[in-house]
């Protein structure tokens, strides 16, 4: 072995799949002088790689994680480490065989071949499957079984070929050594081993359920706690030993009790989600030495598999009678949220997180995380909900990760629905006016660490007075109120009053102030003071980061203004891009500013009512931000609107915040005034406008012109992505258009009404097939909503240029059923011409 | 026959072991627990030959509350009873071990009638005193024979067992009259895994209990120290084919050519 270096260019910590896989397309995209190290030996170092089931179902309800296991599984076939299986996912329940539809759509979304099938016909592929517990089975032929341990080498060998790698097992890391750097950032600086200290400009974390104590050592953190998922491999089976390969058979998952059966040549493995969260603390595990095993194949503790022995058995009776040969508390990692941890950390620069990722989606989250490092910002695929800087501090102590991780373990087969909320960890934030909206009986939803209001039960009176009812499938109706359609329909006809003080609102100030603030946006920012602009942010590449609003409020001070499920990305991004000259100063105002909105046709009289300002619209236009006082308190007035009725923003001070929304409610008992919940802000009466959110319409896929922020004319000033966003307009007439649908009809086989989520749902042509453009982004549902005003569900997606005319017939799939829907188009469903922002 | 097999729980081997900062006791945070090998080979042995020639098996272990899950896991693979002689979980003398097993196999022979044939391991796996199922015998006055290898009851005489222990030489082949005792050796037998069905049959099993004391003798433990680590040097002989010369030359050397 070559000795051990002092420096380096990027140093990777941790040889399993992600590190490894990490290794190889760093080489690939051209880095040079990289050093893998590992604690334990090679090829199996002991992390979770070593004892993974090694199993890819490519179909998920999330794109990210669907699309990621789709290219991660196409990788284990390019390097001839894969074997197809196939897969069934069994029902035992009419609500699983429900989800299995929902399955069968989101197959249809990614692409992936997939079939329904009767307990017969799961019998006819799965020969010693009990069918009579069984109601139907959803079988996917591509799902594959791959060798990660080997596919680790591969890669590492190919780097190594190269001679850009050199690797180091049995290193064990006993520091991560950081630098000062501009504006009081941290840079790393150098990784300290038991066999010496190596400098180097990067270092990624890539260990597993090891990972935030190694970030720890360098004052980062990775989210992620060590969970055992059980495992025990039982056999030999005539039957199985029969196929003389290491699996003949497709894996059955049993979803309703949570465990999965996989042949592994002669035996079964039966792993479980089922048990209790057994959740450990990094310090607990065993090191290679002190385990019998590895150190993340802990003893098993048999009581807690116990009760998946004996539904496997009901499932497949051979189970029963066969030796258990092998078992295990496998340790796995758990994040707060259920989703991985990549890119950089929001405390050390250069310092990169390659964690919580599956065998599944090892190596395409390894090429996300060598794209983000070399282009800086994933190419492959939008990274939002992978993205560690997602996480606020509240999110990142270990009482929230035990917490959520032990919430959402029993998850991991779980029916989850798309608005499901959390029961853990709840009020962590909360706004001023918490206690108000508690009298008024709220259902609080939780945006990332922040409670918002949903609906307000108080109102229940309106689902009367417009005639409302609730929803005829239990599916639809979770997570939902009427009351929600009510506080839309009296919004529209007399105001309501929102609470946005989960917005994050970030003040950049010093004379650098206005210059970064065109850096970081595609639209003017700096028109004067008491001016704003709703602007993208884009990545290098031309695609959305960001899609925000900025003020400027002050000679060098602008305001920005963001959604709660962004702030912290948008807060990384900003400080990432802060100049080396530390000319502006950045501050988090999140939790000294309150922000209400008030909209609908009567927020003229009712603010009028309380203040001597003009808020006419020549007083207050479109756009405009003011400072004026309001029932005698101090407020920044900023027409806009995301609801499609006129109104504005009003932020005040924290302590303001109360009697601001006690005189606005006075003010506005005779005019209708209604406190009205995130269910219209957020869905209803966006997608009545067609107004477009981050994370949703916008990723980093697509760019302005295709979602139609493109404005008419190019500032001046450098920002950063413009050469693409040039090309881009250059190019002329988009391959896709952002467009709104209505579904014309949603009564479904049954008769019954349904209301399609906004989970990815494919768009498909009138004929039912699946619609991608050049670059494989396929035309599925962004957001998807009731509209109160036109009383039909209309769903938001990108289609091709020539389907997005208006009028244009297509079909929607939803619950594995297809719907008519026809465009509407680029704009507004409802009051295109935005008469009603000007009243 | 009616055949009692004795086995303890100890910390499951294979990994590097620890001793607690008190110097008494294996620390056991990262580890599970087995029964000790010889004696898992002792329920095998049971087991196969109650399936042989029918009767009824029991398992009896002395220690914490804990060793229900070695009492269990010998039902799962085919022992009919399990008894418990519970202690405080402080580690007992080989004579206060003997002395109180002893009283409880008594007991339970006063209730259910005498065990043809009670199998020990040969020794511990932990504390390796190697002699606690002499003592035991040597209580009840049974013949007992150690580092056992070998049962066979269909080719003695009536009323006997034939017992093989390996030596250097050969194997010594003694026939003992039941009731009787022996010590067994791992390579006795190839003990099964539980399947899925025995598990779930010894989770429903009654576990009985009696309560049995000894008086302590003259082994008191001290304290436990880690062997000093051996440390093997590995020399890379080379990669690939660049390695031949060396390999030839260390065969060599070890006069393999």
């Amino acid at each position: 072995m070559s000795e051990f270096p002092s420096k380096a260019n990027v140093v990777v910590i941790g040889a399993g799949i992600v590190g490894s896989c990490l290794v190889g397309h760093l080489s690939r995209l051209g880095w040079e002088d990289i050093v893998l190290i590992d604690k334990g030996p090679l090829p199996n170092p002991g992390g979770s790689t070593g004892h993974a089931s090694n199993f890819i179902f490519p179909v998920d309800h999330n794109k990210e994680m669907a699309l990621l296991g789709v290219q991660s599984a196409n990788q284990y076939r390019d390097l001839d480490r894969s074997v197809d299986s196939g897969g069934i996912e069994v029902a035992r329940t009419q609500e699983r065989m429900n989800e299995l539809d929902r399955r069968m759509t989101s197959a249809k979304a990614w692409g992936v071949e997939a079939e329904m099938l009767t307990p017969a016909e799961v019998k006819e592929l799965v020969p010693f499957i009990n069918e009579e517990v069984i109601m139907g089975g959803f079988h996917c032929p591509t799902v594959s079984v791959v060798d990660s341990l080997d596919t680790g080498t591969l890669f590492r060998n190919e780097a190594m070929d190269k001679g850009v790698l050199q690797v180091f097992a049995n290193t064990e890391v006993d520091d991560v050594e950081t630098v000062d750097a501009p504006n009081g950032q941290q840079k790393v600086s150098a990784v300290v081993t038991n066999r010496g200290r190596i400098e180097a400009n990067h270092v990624v974390v890539a260990c597993g359920v090891w990972s935030n104590r190694v970030a720890n050592m360098a004052g980062a953190t990775i989210p992620l706690v060590p969970a055992v998922h059980q495992m025990a491999d039982v056999g030999p089976m005539d039957i199985l030993a029969e196929t003389n390969n290491e699996i003949g058979y497709p894996i059955v998952r049993d979803m309703d009790t949570f465990c999965y059966e996989r042949q592994s040549s002669g035996s079964m493995e039966v792993g479980s989600y089922g048990h209790r969260a057994i959740l450990h603390h990094p310090d607990d595990i065993p090191s290679n030495e002190e385990a019998a095993l590895t150190p993340t194949e802990m003893p098993f503790t048999q009581e807690d598999f116990d009760p998946q022995m004996e539904t496997a058995i009901e499932l497949m009776d051979f189970l029963g009678d066969a030796e258990i040969k092998y078992a295990i508390n496998g340790l796995l990692s758990l994040t707060p949220d259920a989703m991985p941890c990549l890119g950089e950390t929001v405390e050390v620069n250069n310092l990169w997180s390659a964690a919580a990722v599956w065998v599944k989606e090892g190596p395409g989250m390894a090429q996300v995380v060598a794209e983000w490092m070399t282009y800086g910002y994933p190419r492959v695929i939008d990274p939002h909900v992978s993205d560690i800087a997602r996480f606020y501090p509240d999110e990142r102590n270990e009482e929230h990760i035990w917490a959520r991780a032990d919430e959402h373990f029993i998850k991991t087969y779980g029916i989850v629905h798309p608005a499901e909320q959390w029961v853990s960890r709840r009020n962590l934030k909360v706004s001023p006016y918490y206690s108000r909206q508690e009298a008024l009986d709220a259902m609080f939803f939780q945006a990332r660490v922040w409670e918002r209001a949903q609906w307000y039960n108080s109102n229940a009176d309106l689902v009367e007075r417009y005639g409302l009812s609730e929803r005829e499938v239990e599916w639809d109706n979770r997570w939902w109120s009427p009351i929600t359609i009510g506080e839309h329909l009296n919004m529209r006809e007399n105001a309501g009053l929102f609470d946005l003080t989960p917005f994050q609102v970030f003040e950049i100030s010093g004379p650098g102030a206005c210059d970064f603030a065109e850096y970081l946006a595609v639209n003017k920012v700096c028109k004067g003071v008491g001016t704003s602009a709703y602007t993208p942010w884009l990545n290098h590449d031309g695609g959305f980061h960001s899609d925000l609003t900025m003020m400027q409020t002050g000679e060098d001070t602008v305001r920005i203004v963001t959604g709660a499920f962004d702030g912290g990305r948008d807060e990384y991004w900003i400080k990432k891009h802060l100049p080396a000259d530390e000319s502006v100063t950045f501050t988090n105002m999140t939790e000294s500013v309150t922000t209400l909105g008030l909209w609908g046709p009567n927020a003229p009289a009712i603010l009028g009512s309380l203040t001597d300002a003009d808020v006419s619209y020549e007083g207050s236009p479109y756009g405009s931000v003011i400072n004026i006082e309001v029932a005698g308190i101090p407020v920044t007035l900023f027409r806009v609107s995301y609801v499609g009725d006129t109104g504005w923003e009003i932020y005040t001070s924290w302590d303001n915040g109360p009697a601001l929304w006690d005189a606005l409610m006075e003010a506005g008992s005779d005019h209708g005034l209604r406190p009205t919940g995130m269910g219209v802000y957020a869905v209803s009466g966006r997608i009545e406008k067609g107004y477009r959110l981050m994370g949703a319409e916008l990723e980093s896929e697509y760019n302005p012109v295709e979602a139609g922020l493109a404005r008419p004319k190019v500032k001046a000033a450098d920002f950063i992505g413009k050469e693409a966003y040039l090309a881009a307009r250059e190019a002329g007439d988009p391959e896709v258009h952002m467009v709104t649908l209505i579904v014309d009809d949603n009564t479904d086989s049954q008769g019954r009404k349904r209301y399609m989520q906004g989970g990815n749902e494919p768009i498909l042509t009138a004929d039912g097939e699946r619609i991608t453009d050049s670059h494989g982004r396929v035309s599925r549902v962004t957001t998807a909503g009731y509209s109160p005003s036109l009383e039909k569900m209309l769903i938001m997606g990108y289609v091709p240029a020539e389907m997005a005319a208006p009028g244009t017939q297509m079909k929607v799939m939803y619950m594995n059923e297809l719907f008519p829907c026809t465009v509407v188009g680029t704009g507004s469903a409802f009051d295109p011409e935005n008469t009603r922002l000007k009243g | 026959m009616r055949i009692l097999a004795l086995v303890k729980r100890v910390p499951a081997p294979g990994a590097r072991i620890n001793i607690t900062a008190d110097e008494q006791y294996v620390d056991d945070k990262n580890l599970g627990h087995a029964i000790s090998p010889h004696e898992e080979c002792g329920v095998e042995a049971a087991v196969q030959l109650i399936e042989q020639h029918g009767g009824e098996a029991t398992v009896m272990s002395m220690g914490a509350d804990v060793s229900e899950e070695q009492l269990r896991a010998a039902v799962s693979v085919g022992m009919a009873k399990m008894v418990l002689v519970p202690t405080d979980g402080t580690p007992k003398d080989p004579q206060e071990t003997a002395a109180a097993l002893t009283a409880a196999i008594q007991q339970l022979e006063a209730e259910e009638g005498a065990f043809d044939l009670i199998i020990f391991g040969n020794e511990s796996a932990d504390q390796g005193g190697f002699q606690v199922g002499i003592r035991i015998a040597h209580a009840l006055g049974r013949p007992m024979v150690n580092g056992i290898k070998g049962l066979d009851v269909d080719g003695a005489s009536d009323g006997h067992i034939l017992a093989n222990r390996e030596i250097d030489s050969g194997v010594e082949v003694y026939e003992l009259p039941m009731p009787a005792c022996v010590g067994v050796k791992e390579g006795i037998n190839l003990p099964r895994y539980p399947t899925m069905k025995g598990r779930l049959a010894s989770k429903k099993a009654e576990l009985a209990t009696v309560e049995a004391a000894g008086e302590a003798g003259g082994q008191a433990q001290v304290k436990l120290l880690s062997p000093p680590e051996v440390v093997n040097e590995t020399v890379i002989l080379g990669n690939g084919p660049d390695a031949a010369p060396a390999i030839v030359d260390l065969l060599e050397e070890l006069g393999v050519m």
